[in-house]
């Protein structure tokens, strides 16, 4: 599903590597995460997976695509299979929940038929029936993370990449979103999920990747922060 | 495709000023454009006519020649006859479609006519004006002919080829017509840039939805496809107009107004304009294709 190795990423005009000879297997269906303190190299190697970047050195190999020699023509068809959510939630303010959700599929050519069938379902899945015709800022925080994560995996993506996505959440709205992660997980979503979150990562005995200065230092299953 | 529209309806209101001076810039300079090269066509059409009706002036000596080039004054009969004979000579007549001689008086009633209400009418006199070989060349262009066999000739002042006349006119024509496709190469240049920064505002008002739509897949083209057209539609208004502004210049200007003052001249005609509106509705789209496309990559890398 991923395999990353050998990977190094230098950005420009900076002396240390954001990541340092880094290898990585994740299989099909795994729930990972990766912790590890700020600038530990988390962000770094999301980008290298959703192929915002592409490693100085290393190979890096997602849903079995090579994204180092990917043409940058096929880049937005292979971000269609997977879905991302963030810390900040990146919702349209003008736009509804369900219009939210909907646009992500509008714009990749999705048929108004699948979409009105689809937007009504993983709302449904998400929890959010009933808030389809608020607009963002009528929301919670939580319910504001549901619609992210509504849109993350409308198009029933293979991997789901979370970044920080209870950041900016408080410790009850945070379990609901994890619980939610979980049962996502559990259909057969492979989720890579950085996190600062101790309790989160203690309560649910997954795998632990943690980096430290570019470097993974622990890759540990059932582990803990 | 409905998508598409309605963002590029958005991306309008979203920047309604800068989208209406695209239209104005692109206006003027098609403008410009046009209407110098309709200027170029009337010269090559006023060139055409004129140059076929340019005819070789022979001037005889008068009183008031300066002696050098006529010691014995005014021509004599005799001189005169010698060149017509030359004229009416096989060497000569083989080039030659038809000549006259116009005499001082005639000379006189022309210059009457042609200084009309001018002061200068009224001091010369018929004797100060020369007579004159009007000749007529089969090819005008071979006026050097005439011009190698008749300076120096014993009577004659001059020989003056018209075509020179004309040839001052149309240069300066010429000059005007190239000053104003300069101008308008200018014009187009600006309007170019300010359609690539009318794009990159258009795209930066709308980057958190680029972000999102990039994050979820949207084809390259797709997310292009908005700003390009948003750029394509008002330059398209703008070189509409200029068509419209352009054909009202030949009927209202040129066929109103100019042909019925100068009614010898032919002058371009609405049959002209319509070949000049669909280059430049062509041009203009797709200059203003190429600099939204080239300010839109150059903003959105993947």
């Amino acid at each position: 599903m991923i395999s990353i190795s050998n990977v190094s990423k230098q950005y420009r005009g900076s002396a240390r590597p954001a990541l340092n000879n880094v290898s990585l297997e994740i299989a099909k269906g795994d729930f990972v995460f990766l912790v590890g303190a700020s600038g530990s190299g988390k962000s770094s190697l999301m980008r290298l997976m959703l192929r915002e970047d592409v490693p100085t050195k290393g190979s890096v190999h997602v849903l079995g695509e090579n994204l180092v020699g990917i043409p940058s023509r096929r880049v937005p068809f292979f971000r269609r299979r997977l879905g991302v959510v963030f810390q900040d939630f990146r919702l349209l303010p003008n736009k509804t929940v369900a219009q939210n959700v909907a646009f992500s599929l509008e714009v990749i050519g999705k048929s108004q038929g699948f979409i009105q069938e689809a937007v009504p379902e993983v709302l449904r899945l998400v929890g959010l029936e009933g808030k389809a015709d608020r607009l963002p800022s009528e929301l919670s925080g939580g319910e504001q993370q549901r619609v992210a994560l509504a849109r993350a995996i409308v198009n029933k993506p293979a991997l789901l990449l979370a970044d920080e996505p209870t950041g900016n959440l408080d410790p009850t709205t945070s379990q609901d979103i994890m619980a939610l992660i979980e049962r996502i997980n559990l259909a057969g979503t492979t989720v890579i999920m950085a996190t600062h979150d101790r309790g989160i990562v203690d309560r649910l005995k997954k795998r632990v990747v943690e980096l430290k200065d570019g470097e993974i230092i622990r890759d540990q299953v059932g582990g803990s922060y | 495709m409905k998508f598409v529209f309605s963002e590029v309806a958005q991306g309008f209101r979203r920047n309604l000023s800068m989208v209406v001076s695209v239209i104005l810039v692109t206006f003027i300079s098609l403008t410009f454009v046009g209407t110098a090269s309709l200027l170029q066509m009337q010269i090559g059409q006023m060139k055409n006519y004129w140059y076929d009706r340019a005819q070789v002036a022979v001037y005889m000596c008068s009183d008031v020649s300066a002696t050098d080039v006529c010691p014995q004054g005014e021509a004599s009969e005799d001189l005169k006859a010698a060149v017509k004979e030359k004229l009416e000579s096989n060497t000569l007549s083989q080039y030659i479609d038809k000549y006259y001689f116009e005499d001082h008086e005639q000379a006189y009633a022309t210059f009457q006519e042609q200084f009309k209400g001018n002061a200068v009418a009224k001091y010369v006199t018929a004797n100060q004006l020369n007579e004159t070989y009007w000749v007529k060349l089969k090819d005008s262009t071979r006026s050097q002919i005439i011009t190698e066999s008749f300076t120096g000739v014993a009577g004659v002042e001059e020989v003056r080829d018209q075509r020179s006349y004309l040839d001052q006119i149309f240069s300066i024509l010429n000059a005007a017509s190239l000053a104003a496709i300069g101008i308008a190469i200018l014009m187009l240049f600006s309007a170019a840039l300010l359609i690539s920064t009318t794009i990159r505002l258009s795209a930066f008002s709308r980057r958190r939805e680029l972000g999102i739509m990039r994050l979820v897949g949207a084809s390259n083209f797709f997310i292009q496809l908005p700003f390009i057209l948003e750029g394509v539609v008002a330059a398209s208004i703008g070189s509409i107009l200029a068509g419209g502004a352009v054909l009202a210049i030949v009927q209202f200007f040129v066929q109103g107004y100019l042909a019925e003052r100068l009614p010898f001249t032919s002058f371009v005609g609405l049959a002209d304009g319509l070949l000049v509106v669909p280059v430049l509705i062509g041009s203009g789209i797709v200059l203003a294709a190429l600099a939204s496309g080239l300010a839109i990559r150059r903003y959105l890398r993947i």
